[in-house]
C-alpha cells in the first residue's frame, strides 16, 4: 500500500529527469504527460536543437529535398518540461540521485530516464579526422555541413563503411550526379546486418548505380594537403583515391561513457535494463529508480532466448520510450514488458529495403518470394528450424506476415505455396554472416549475450 | 442460422440498405465455411491479416474448376486479366508501370494538378441546382464528377460517356456473386466492347499522344495489357467513387448533429470522409480471393484451393478493433479501416478518390441547406460488392453562391 502511495505522489509531484533529448526522450516525455504525470520534467540534451528526426539526414536532407533545419519532431502534445539543450550530463551519482552536467549545475531526479543514444564511430585517427572534408553523419549539423559540400562542386566522395548510412550516403552521392568510391572492410555491402548473400544484391545494386565499389579493402589514412584540406585516401590493397569528401559511416557508439562509474551496468554495448526498461547496475540488480530506452539501451527479448538485444531502430525507440514511461510511474503488477521484433528499413539506389527479426541470428536463408536476380524479393531467415528474420527489398508490404511467422515461432524454411513463389522447393543456403566476432558497421541489431555486465572487450576498429 | 443461409441473405437485394445486422452475424464465426467449400473472413485482424498474406491470390484460376473465376477473361477472348486479378510478380511490374505517370515518385504533382478542373466541375453542377427543390444527389452530383475525373486522368473523351456508361456498369454487376451466368455473359460482351473501344483509343493515343496516362503508358506496355489496365481504371473510377459521394451524403443527412459540427469546422471534412469510408465502403467485401496452401487463422483452416471472401464492411464494424462500432464518430483516433482494402492490392485510385471526396463533399454541404432526405433508406444498386444507392433524392431549401 505504501508503494501505491509512493507512486501517487509521484505520479502528482515527483522529479522526472530524461538525460538524451531525441526521439526516444521525446517520445518518453509525452507519453508521461499522457498518463497523467504532474511534476516537473526536465529534459537534457547535448545538442543544442530541440528534437529532430534523423531518418532523413542521410536520405532528403543530403539531396536538398528536406532541409536539416526543417525536421525538427512533430508533437505529439505540449510536455510542459524545462529544457537544459545544449548541455551533456557528464555523470550520474545514484546515491545522491542526482545527474551532474557539463557546466557543473546538477538536477535532482526521482526517476531518471536515460536515452543518451548513439554517436557516429569517428574516424580512428584524431588528425586526419580533422581534415577538411572529412565527415561523419549522426547530427543535423553533420547532415547540414555535408548537404553543403556535396551540392558546392566536389567530384569525388568517398565513403567509408558500406552499412546503411554509408549505402544511403553514397546513393544520395550518385543522385546528386558525384562520382562516388565505397570502401567496405566486408565481402559486401550491408554484409553485417543482412549477410552475404543479401550483400550480393546490395553489391551489385551498388555498381549498378555507378558506384566505385571495393569490398575487403580498409582505408588506411587520410591525406591532406598542406592547407588541411582532404585530397588522397590510402587503401589497404596500396591504391590510393583522390578525393575531396571522405565520409566515415563506421557504424555508431552509445553515449554511456558519462556513466563510468555510476554502478550501473553500461558499457560500449549499451546499459543493460530489464524488459520493463529498468536499469541493472553491475551487480546484475535492477534498479527502481533510473530507466534505458532507445539506441543506448540493451534488454532481454524471450524470441532470442532471453539475450540482451541492442537495437539502433527508429521504431524500438519510439516503442521502448512509451514502455519506459509508462512503468516509470506505475506499480508492479501495471508495469508491461518490452517486446518489440526488431524492424527497420532503408531507402538506397531506388530500393526500399526493410528488415523484421533479427536477420544476423540466422543459420539459413531462402528466398521466399520474388528473385534476388531482380533486386526484389523477401528472404525468409531461419535459426534452428524456425522463421527469424525477413528482408525485404522492394516488398515491404509482406513484412507483416512474416513478422507473425517469427511471433509465432513459425518452421523453417517456409514449405507453403505463396504468390511470387519463383521454385516448387525452398533450397535453404547458409546467408553467409561474416564472423560474428568481427564487430561490422552494419549490424544495426545486436544480440549481446546474457550478462547484464560486460565483461568483453570493446570494439577496436581494425586498421592495417 | 445456418451458415448457407446468412450469404444468401446478405447477397439478397432485400438486404441491400443495411446488411450491417448480417455482418454482424457473420463475425460471430470470424472464419466461416460456406457450403460450397468458400470461406468467408469477417473480422477485422483477420481480413487484415489475410490481405498481406502471401498465400492468398488474387488470381482466381489457382481456384478448382467449378468455382467462379472472378476477373478472368474467358480464353478464347485472348485478353489478359487486369492488374487486381493478377499476383505478384506480374502484378507489381503492372501497378509499378501504371503508376509511374499517375502518382510519386515519378510524378508526384499529377493528381493535385487535377484538383482545380475538379473543382469547377462541382461549381457547375451545383450551380444547376439553382431553382429546383429537389435533386437527385446520385444522377445530379455525384456521378458526374468521378466520371469526369477518370476521363481526365485516362484521356477519355468525356463526350463518349454514354457508350462506356452501360459497358461499366455490366461489369461492375458481373464483380457480384449474385451476377449469375447471364450477368457473367454480359459482363464478358460488355469486357469486348468496351476493350474495342479502349484499343482503337489507345490506338490513337500511340499515334497523337495527347494528356492523360493512357498516352503516357503508350510506349511502354503492350496494347493488351493496357486495354485491360484502361477498362479496370474506368469501371473503378466509375462505380466507386460515385458510392463513396453518395454514401457520404446519406449518412450526413442521416446524422445533422455531424453535418452542424461540420458546418461550423469545415475541416472536420478530413476526419469526417475517412469515417464514412469505414462507416459505409464503397467495396463491402472482396470475393475474388484463393488460398494456395493450408491457411490456419481464427481456431480454423482455410485449405488449399479454396475461394475466400475478404468481408471488409464487416470488418470496419469489428467491435474488438473499433469502439463502439456502428457509431458514425468522425472524431474517432485511430481509425485504419479497411475500406480501401490493405496490402499490395490496396486501391490504386484511393488519392484520386480522396481528392474527389475532398472536393465534392464540403463545397456540397457549403453551398447546399438541404431539408430531408425524400426517401430512406434511397433504392439501392443491385450489387452487393460495390453497394450503394441508385439514386438519393432531397429535397433542398436553399443554394448560395
Amino acid at each position: 500500500m505504501s508503494a501505491d502511495t509512493d507512486v501517487e505522489i509521484l505520479r502528482r509531484r515527483g522529479r522526472i529527469v530524461v538525460v538524451g533529448a531525441s526521439l526516444a526522450g521525446l517520445r518518453a516525455a509525452e507519453t508521461l504527460r499522457d498518463k497523467g504525470f504532474t511534476g516537473s520534467l526536465t529534459m537534457i540534451g547535448d545538442e543544442p536543437y530541440e528534437p529532430y528526426d534523423r531518418p532523413p539526414l542521410s536520405k532528403q536532407a543530403l539531396l536538398g529535398r528536406a532541409r536539416p533545419e526543417d525536421t525538427a519532431l512533430p508533437r505529439r502534445r505540449d510536455i510542459d518540461a524545462e529544457w537544459r539543450l545544449g548541455v551533456a550530463a557528464e555523470s550520474l551519482d545514484r546515491a545522491a540521485k542526482q545527474v551532474r552536467l557539463t557546466n557543473g549545475d546538477t538536477v535532482p531526479y526521482d526517476r531518471l530516464l536515460i536515452t543518451t543514444g548513439t554517436r557516429a564511430r569517428p574516424w580512428f585517427h584524431p588528425e586526419e579526422a580533422a581534415l577538411d572534408g572529412v565527415f561523419g553523419l549522426r547530427t543535423r549539423d553533420d547532415s547540414a555541413r555535408l548537404c553543403r559540400k556535396l551540392t558546392g562542386g566536389v567530384s569525388r566522395v568517398l565513403v567509408i563503411g558500406a552499412g546503411f548510412t554509408g549505402s544511403e550516403v553514397a546513393s544520395a552521392c550518385r543522385e546528386l550526379g558525384l562520382d562516388v568510391t565505397v570502401a567496405e572492410r566486408g565481402p559486401a555491402p550491408l554484409v553485417g546486418a543482412l549477410g552475404g548473400v543479401i550483400g550480393a544484391v546490395a553489391d551489385r545494386l551498388q555498381r549498378g548505380h555507378g558506384v566505385d565499389l571495393r569490398c575487403g579493402v580498409s582505408v588506411t589514412a587520410l591525406e591532406g594537403d598542406d592547407v588541411g584540406r582532404l585530397r588522397r585516401a590510402h587503401l589497404s590493397d596500396g591504391s590510393v583515391i583522390d578525393a575531396e569528401v571522405a565520409v566515415v559511416s563506421l557504424g555508431a557508439m552509445r553515449n554511456t561513457e558519462w556513466l563510468a562509474g555510476s554502478g550501473v551496468a553500461a558499457g560500449p554495448r549499451g546499459i543493460a535494463c530489464d524488459a520493463g526498461c529498468r536499469v541493472f547496475d553491475v551487480n546484475g540488480i535492477v534498479t527502481d529508480d533510473i530507466y534505458a530506452a532507445g539506441d543506448v539501451a540493451r534488454s532481454p527479448h524471450p524470441l532470442f532466448d532471453y539475450q540482451f538485444l541492442a537495437l539502433e531502430h527508429w521504431g524500438n525507440a519510439v516503442e521502448q520510450a512509451e514502455i519506459a514511461a509508462h512503468n516509470m510511474i506505475c506499480a508492479g503488477p501495471d508495469r508491461r514488458p518490452h517486446l518489440w521484433l526488431p524492424m527497420f528499413w532503408s531507402t538506397q539506389f531506388g530500393v526500399n529495403i526493410k528488415s523484421v527479426g533479427v536477420p544476423s541470428l540466422g543459420d539459413q536463408l531462402v528466398v521466399a518470394q520474388g528473385a534476388l536476380a531482380e533486386a526484389r524479393f523477401v528472404a525468409v531467415y531461419g535459426y534452428r528450424g524456425r522463421v527469424i528474420a525477413a528482408v525485404s527489398f522492394d516488398g515491404a508490404k509482406w513484412l507483416g506476415f512474416y513478422e507473425q511467422q517469427i511471433a509465432a515461432g513459425a518452421p523453417f524454411p517456409p514449405e507453403y505455396r505463396a504468390v511470387d513463389r519463383r521454385t516448387e522447393m525452398l533450397h535453404p543456403v547458409d546467408p553467409a554472416f561474416p564472423d560474428p566476432h568481427l564487430p561490422t558497421h552494419g549490424a544495426t541489431v545486436t544480440l549481446t549475450g546474457h550478462s547484464p555486465s560486460e565483461r568483453r572487450v570493446a570494439f577496436v576498429p581494425a586498421h592495417a | 442460422m445456418t451458415s448457407g443461409t446468412l450469404i444468401t441473405q446478405i447477397t439478397d437485394y432485400a438486404n441491400r440498405a443495411d446488411p450491417y445486422p448480417l455482418y454482424a452475424e457473420l463475425r460471430k464465426i470470424p472464419v466461416r465455411r460456406e457450403d460450397d467449400g468458400s470461406y468467408l473472413v469477417s473480422t477485422y485482424y483477420e481480413v487484415r491479416s489475410l490481405a498481406n498474406d502471401p498465400r492468398l491470390s488474387n488470381d482466381t484460376t489457382n481456384r478448382p474448376p467449378g468455382y467462379a473465376r472472378v476477373g478472368q477473361p474467358e480464353a478464347e477472348s485472348g485478353l489478359p486479366p487486369s492488374f487486381i486479378f493478377t499476383d505478384p510478380p506480374v502484378h507489381d511490374r503492372l501497378r509499378e508501370t501504371i503508376n509511374r505517370p499517375f502518382g510519386p515518385p515519378h510524378s508526384p504533382r499529377f493528381l493535385d494538378g487535377l484538383r482545380g478542373e475538379l473543382a469547377t466541375v462541382v461549381t457547375d453542377l451545383l450551380d444547376a441546382f439553382e431553382g429546383k427543390d429537389q435533386v437527385d444527389i446520385v444522377e445530379d452530383f455525384a456521378y458526374p464528377l468521378p466520371v469526369t475525373a477518370i476521363c481526365k486522368v485516362l484521356g477519355v473523351p468525356r463526350e463518349d460517356e454514354p457508350r462506356f456508361h452501360v459497358w461499366a456498369d455490366a461489369l461492375a454487376s458481373s464483380l457480384d456473386p449474385q451476377a449469375g451466368d447471364d450477368g457473367q455473359a454480359k459482363a464478358q460482351q460488355a469486357r469486348q466492347d468496351m476493350g474495342a473501344y479502349l484499343a482503337d483509343l489507345i490506338e490513337t493515343k500511340r499515334r497523337h499522344p495527347g494528356p492523360g496516362i493512357l498516352s503516357a503508358l503508350a510506349p511502354d506496355m503492350t496494347p493488351a495489357d493496357l486495354e485491360a489496365t484502361a477498362v479496370l481504371l474506368l469501371v473503378a473510377g466509375h462505380e466507386t467513387t460515385v458510392n463513396a459521394i453518395t454514401n457520404t451524403t446519406l449518412t450526413l443527412l442521416r446524422h445533422p448533429d455531424v453535418l452542424d459540427r461540420l458546418h461550423k469546422d469545415p475541416g472536420l471534412a478530413v476526419p469526417l470522409i475517412e469515417e464514412v469510408l469505414r462507416y459505409e465502403p464503397p467495396v463491402q467485401f472482396v470475393p475474388w480471393t484463393t488460398a494456395l496452401a493450408d491457411i490456419d487463422v481464427a481456431d480454423t483452416t482455410i485449405p488449399k484451393g479454396a475461394p475466400v471472401w475478404l468481408m471488409l464492411a464487416a470488418a470496419n464494424r469489428d467491435p474488438k478493433r473499433f469502439k463502439d462500432p456502428d457509431r458514425f464518430d468522425p472524431g474517432r483516433k485511430d481509425n485504419e479501416h479497411l475500406g480501401f482494402y490493405t496490402g499490395i492490392h490496396y486501391c490504386f485510385g484511393a488519392p484520386l478518390a480522396r481528392i474527389e471526396l475532398h472536393v465534392a463533399v464540403p463545397e456540397l454541404f457549403r453551398r447546399v441547406t438541404f431539408s430531408r432526405l425524400l426517401e430512406d433508406p434511397p433504392p439501392y444498386r443491385a450489387n452487393a460488392v460495390l453497394r450503394g444507392p441508385r439514386h438519393l433524392p432531397v429535397a433542398i431549401e436553399a443554394l448560395t453562391a
